[in-house]
């Protein structure tokens, strides 16, 4: 009862936490690399709300001074500004990531992670198997001298 | 202990030149970045960028001599107190933290893009020198900043730059490495961002001081105990303390060479600090160590960061990546030094911040001249190199016996202070181990050292010695390696009195 009553009273918070969830797990278990930048975009989002929700005084209203009166009840702007910065930060690393997509696409031919991985796998394999055939063509030169 | 401390306000008094430096030091870069647009020319950009990061070098120089006394200086910004305001407070901590920043921006920045020029269009070259110095302003702010959400916004602004610089490698793989780290970045940071509205919630404040001072009512609370845990562990992300590490090795291996060198021994000595400012400034020491115990946590993880990375390190075949994976072991020896909980410990960890910046400086600068030479820094075509590139290769052997910890090399000074700290605090276990791990360095530099020395080299053409531009920077961090090994007495004290500083914390400094 006591934590039914606790999260009613605190469903801001619950509402974060939701969505820092969904976000983390999209970034961490998608395997498209756009997907992962969304992920990402909704755990900073829910930092967002966090922010937001917590700058908000309960009849509170937005902090301006009204002439004569001093029994108005301000929210907290300072959160609020703060994520003014975090979003603008946020969309500067969106934007770095989608172009670093951009630029995956351009060199793999894909955004899946798992594809990407399996072309370097090959192209490391394809230099190891080089590589050896090197390897023996020197031993083999060695030997004839 | 507090009255011995005098606190330099500048904004009360007359200001003179002076006065602003502590502005000054993050302003100049970021000044510069936007003006590299304007220059354009590549010749004219270079020369610009290697001005401006040796006016930072002599100002963080400036910052310290003002502050070895112990004397702290406080730089409000459009004169609003604290905590209205937003400040930058340099102690003697963050000013030697400055100093190992700049001086290492300076000198690997006069040695040009390197190998990340091929990766740039023609003409735009002016591109790479502006996202280089932004990554300084980043570094430098996080460092110098007395204000807790202005240490998020420029750690954005130095892990977003360097983002870029690391998608400048030569092979696809970097960009998926920057991808991985930005990624990994960006929740690291996000991480630090909730620990921090958690903070700001039970304080109402933002500047460091002024929470420090606050917390210490609070700090029982179950709020501050889980913005704790999202500070360390935002900041352990991007230090790359063990189990967070994975975005490291890719990111530092698949980077131009250069950027590895400026990266390797900036980024990661950066967030070190971060975490001990935040840790023992912010939360104070018994909060972190006698009610949390974040020792217990940290010094297993330490150890595990030294041997895994050094055994990772052994079986690497690119010398780039060698370099990587060492540089998490030698991360765990720093975070053993706080975990040690001493004021020996700290000062130990601080020691090595100095000297591994150093070493993995000169490292990363070897292997950009063996990049810029060969084209490839993959341990076959480093057969035989002790011949062709004495210079670099002579340069590549004394930082690699730092990094082992050879008397006579800032290597043995860290080492000698850590296992000095781990025997006061009678972990002799755990001295064995830092003993033990530096085996494991001797076994992967040994193993290069053979390649370069003792083996015919694969190919016949004719290769020549770096060009002088790369070989100057790469002997003076090298040269310097081998200084600070002899006379350590700089490194020593100034960590020494930093520690001290570190320990009285935020709260009790009074400033």
């Amino acid at each position: 009862m006591d934590l039914l009553n606790h999260l009613s009273t605190h469903w801001n918070y619950l509402g974060c936490i939701t969505l820092m969830m969904i976000g983390l797990y999209i970034a961490i278990s998608r395997g498209n690399l756009v997907k992962k930048i969304m992920g990402v975009n909704i755990f900073q989002a829910s930092v967002i709300l966090l922010y937001v929700s917590m700058g908000k005084v309960k009849g509170g209203t937005a902090p301006i001074l009204i002439d004569g009166r001093s029994d108005v009840i301000f929210s907290n702007p300072v959160p609020h500004v703060l994520m003014l910065t975090a979003i603008v930060v946020g969309v500067a690393s969106t934007a770095l990531g989608l172009a670093l997509v951009v630029r995956i696409k351009e060199a793999y031919g894909t955004v899946e992670e798992d594809e990407i991985v399996a072309l370097d796998r090959a192209e490391e394999r394809r230099a190891l198997a080089t590589e050896g055939v090197e390897s023996t063509d020197v031993q083999g030169g060695g030997g004839k001298a | 202990m507090t009255d011995a401390v005098t606190v330099h306000h500048a904004a009360t008094e007359a200001l003179s030149f002076r006065d602003h430096l502590p502005a000054l030091q993050v302003l100049l870069p970021l000044m510069g970045a936007p003006l590299c647009f304007l220059l354009r020319k590549a010749a004219l950009v270079s020369f610009f960028t290697v001005a401006i990061s040796f006016a930072c070098l002599a100002i963080s120089l400036t910052l310290l001599g003002q502050t070895m006394g112990g004397e702290i200086l406080i730089y409000e910004f459009g004169s609003w107190p604290r905590p209205f305001g937003i400040e930058y407070r340099v102690d003697i901590t963050n000013s030697f933290v400055l100093v190992v920043i700049s001086l290492v921006a300076a000198v690997v920045f006069a040695a040009g893009p390197g190998q990340a020029r091929r990766s740039i269009p023609v003409g735009r070259e002016y591109l790479f020198y502006s996202a280089a110095l932004l990554c300084l302003t980043g570094l430098l702010g996080v460092t110098i900043t007395g204000d807790v959400f202005n240490v998020f916004v420029f750690m954005e602004i130095s892990s977003l730059s360097s983002y870029i610089l690391i998608a400048l490698g030569r092979e696809r793989r970097a960009l998926m490495a920057a991808f991985t780290y930005l990624i990994m970045g960006t929740i690291g940071a996000t991480f630090l961002l909730i620990g921090i509205g958690l903070m700001y919630q039970m304080t109402g404040t933002l500047n460091m001081v002024d929470m420090a001072v606050r917390l210490q009512a609070v700090s029982d609370t179950r709020t501050i105990l889980v913005a704790v845990a999202f500070v360390i562990v935002g900041i352990s992300t991007k230090l790359a303390v063990f189990p967070l590490h994975q975005w490291l090795p890719n990111a530092y291996s698949e980077a131009p060479p250069i950027v590895s060198a400026f990266l390797a021994a900036t980024a990661t000595k950066v967030a070190y600090y971060l975490l001990l400012r935040f840790t023992l400034g912010l939360f104070g020491a018994a909060l972190i160590f006698d009610q949390i115990g974040i020792d217990i946590l940290l010094m297993p993880l330490s150890v595990l960061a030294m041997f895994v990375g050094s055994i990772a390190a052994i079986y690497q075949t690119d010398f780039k990546r060698i370099l990587a994976y060492s540089s998490i072991a030698q991360i765990g020896y720093m975070t053993l030094g706080l975990s040690l909980a001493t004021e020996a410990g700290v000062a130990a960890g601080l020691i090595h911040l100095f000297n591994h910046a150093l070493m993995k400086g000169a490292l990363f600068m070897v292997a950009a001249c063996v990049m810029w030479r060969m084209g490839s820094t993959h341990i076959d075509v480093m057969r035989g190199l002790g011949q062709r590139m004495p210079i670099t290769m002579a340069a590549f052997v004394a930082a690699g016996l730092a990094l082992v910890g050879v008397p006579g090399t800032a290597g043995f000074v860290s080492k000698w202070a850590l296992v000095t700290a781990a025997l006061e605090n009678e972990a002799f276990f755990i001295a064995f181990l830092i003993m033990a791990s530096s085996v494991l360095a001797v076994v992967y530099i040994w193993r290069l050292v053979e390649i370069v020395y003792f083996s015919e080299p694969e190919t016949d053409f004719e290769v020549k010695e770096a060009p002088l531009r790369m070989l100057i920077p790469t002997w003076t961090l090298a040269g310097m390696t081998i200084w600070f090994g002899l006379f350590s007495g700089f490194s020593v004290e100034v960590a020494e009195a930093a520690a001290k500083q570190l320990f009285v914390g935020l709260a009790g400094a009074g400033a």
